[in-house]
């Protein structure tokens, strides 16, 4: 049976308690406001760019602990990447979350992976995703508030 | 059952009607389900599961149109659920109960009939802070179309209307108000009859929404002299997909029609249609008949049961579940109006709504979590969302320890 420490794991529990690159940045090259209407999960990117490589990304809001831990754990493995590789990180974290994982290149996820259990709740999947869906919009050059509904 | 709870609610023996409802008896991820989100959805007992299965099953057919047996039946079980809902609510006359698709349908007719044809430009509609975002959007939606302006009651800090604010929103250019009896996001009960007195001193007619009320207050709308009552059938025990527009007559007569189509008509031709008579008029096409058939079981069930033992025996488990929940750190009550349902909305330092629901389920409980379709309150409070558990008269005090333990349990969790 699945056991309800599988999705709030330790490391889970952690990063919402202490979330990590968590606040505003000081003029930041790009800035994206996410929104979860569903639950009220409201967070902000903000990015800087070196080209087409991620220089710094940090965020802050309000959500619940999956939305806040994704967030942290998202922006702490995007330092350096580029918008290449985080794309497709991106769809290796969706598959993850979405479907039995089996398609899943764990190698590419590293502490990622420690969502899997959210796929067991099909409604948390958007607080986990929220973050990512902001960063994908960000890359793109997306300017307006992006929600989830 | 020990003796004091016995003197408390006499002749209210939960555990047997318990067993009026089949769902109960489920369990959720390998525990007994603990279902405490009746304001969203009731759950339905055996009698009105039955009573839709007869008529699939022994005289499904069209009504008001067919001249065979089946369809005689039909048509005079529908009516005699319109009778049920009249008696229920004590109109004056089976006219004025018109059945719809639910709360948010009823409140939309009215909008779109009563409104448009009687609200102008610079008139004004009242709503209030703590209204469900059906009872604010058809009417922002009337003030789009036709100019007309929306005011709000505003709420004080324990979900209550403040009426002196109300007192100075009512002038000569109100022309409607629209009020939810309960509030569900809140539970406050608010203080309807003062609210539609106050109105008439101005002319004004008043839309109530008693979609939360229904299940938990026994209605006399003759008594509350209110122009329009809506409720939904699912959340009395009925099925979903039906509820009812009260009208007075009056104002219902003199109303345009809502949709065009078969039933609310009595002559077509190119040149010109004559609508037909309360109640057709607003019955276009054929409706839910299973769904009204249902609800009038649904109103047997309850008006048996009796609504003022299910208020007295609610209100005690309210009183339990809100002492204990006081009990718990970190946790605070969104809601503590003085006159209050059996509803309990709150918020936990450390845990987020959606985390205690996600965690409560995986204890078999079912609550709610998010803005329960009432952002206005939300913000009003600064919060993005609570968790609420709303009780039925089928919930019990064991289920209110077994939520509270749920509660304890989701914040070692987190802290
Ligand atoms: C106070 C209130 N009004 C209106 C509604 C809308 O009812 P329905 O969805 O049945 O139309 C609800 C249901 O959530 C409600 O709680």
């Amino acid at each position: 049976m699945f056991d309800l420490k599988d999705l709030y794991q330790e490391v889970i529990v952690d990063h919402n308690r202490s979330p990590r690159n968590f606040g505003k940045m000081e003029s930041p090259d790009r800035t994206l406001e996410g929104f979860n209407p569903l639950c009220g999960d409201r967070l902000t990117l903000y990015l800087k760019m070196e080209g087409e490589q991620i220089d710094d990304i940090s965020f802050d809001g309000s959500g619940c602990a999956i939305s806040v831990a994704s967030a942290s754990m998202m922006t702490d493995a995007m330092k350096g990447k580029t918008a290449k590789e985080a794309e497709e990180i991106f769809n290796n974290f969706h598959e993850l979350v979405t479907t039995d994982g089996s398609n899943v290149d764990s190698d590419k996820l590293g502490k990622l992976a420690a969502l899997a259990g959210v796929r067991e709740y099909p409604t948390r999947v958007k607080c986990a995703t929220l973050c990512w869906h902001t960063l994908h919009s960000a890359l793109e050059g997306e300017q307006t508030a992006i929600s989830t509904e | 059952m020990n003796s004091t709870a016995a003197l408390t609610t006499p002749a209210f023996n939960v555990d047997a009607l318990r067993q009026d409802f089949p769902i109960l008896s489920r369990a959720v991820r390998g525990k007994p389900l603990v279902y405490l989100d009746n304001a969203a959805t009731s759950q339905k007992p055996t009698q009105v599961i039955e009573t839709i299965s007869r008529y699939y099953s022994e005289y499904n057919s069209n009504i008001h149109r067919g001249v065979h047996s089946l369809s005689e039946e039909a048509t005079s079980a529908y009516e005699a659920a319109r009778e049920k809902c009249q008696s229920f609510i004590n109109a004056s006359s089976d006219k004025e109960i018109i059945f719809v698709k639910g709360t948010t349908e009823a409140i939309n007719l009215v909008a779109n009939t009563y409104g448009r044809a009687n609200i102008k430009a610079g008139d004004e509609i009242i709503v209030s802070w703590m209204e469900h975002h059906s009872n604010i959007v058809p009417w922002q939606m009337l003030c789009e179309q036709n100019g007309a302006v929306l005011k709000v009651i505003p709420i004080n800090d324990a979900g209550e209307l403040i009426m002196d604010e109300y007192r100075k929103l009512l002038s000569s250019k109100t022309k409607l108000v629209a009020v939810g009896h309960i509030s569900n996001a809140l539970g406050s009960i608010n203080p309807i009859k003062e609210i539609i007195d106050l109105a008439h001193q101005h002319d004004a007619v008043v839309v109530i929404d008693g979609a939360q009320a229904t299940p938990h207050t026994s209605i006399d709308v003759q008594s509350l002299d209110c122009d329009f009552y809506a409720f939904s059938s699912h959340k009395l025990f009925g099925p979903t997909g039906v509820g009812v527009l009260y009208g007075k007559q009056a104002l219902l007569e003199a109303m345009p029609p809502y949709q065009g189509g078969g039933d609310m008509i009595k002559m077509v031709t190119f040149e010109k249609t004559m609508y037909n008579e309360l109640p057709h008029k607003f019955e276009a096409g054929t409706p839910n008949i299973a769904g009204v058939i249902g609800l009038g079981a649904a109103i047997d069930y309850v008006s048996e049961i009796g609504l003022d033992a299910i208020a007295t025996y609610e209100h005690e488990l309210l009183e339990y579940a809100t002492e204990a929940a006081l009990t718990i750190d970190g946790l605070r009550l969104i809601g503590t109006a003085r006159n209050k349902a059996s509803i309990l909305s709150f918020v936990m330092d450390k845990v987020h709504p959606h985390d205690l629901g996600t965690i409560l389920d995986h204890n078999g409980i079912a609550i709610r979590t998010g803005h329960h379709c009432a952002m206005p309150v939300m913000d009003r409070f600064e919060i993005p969302a609570t968790a609420r558990a709303s009780f039925a008269f089928y919930n019990t005090k064991h289920e209110i320890d077994v939520l509270i333990e749920g509660i304890e349990n989701a914040k070692k969790v987190f802290c």
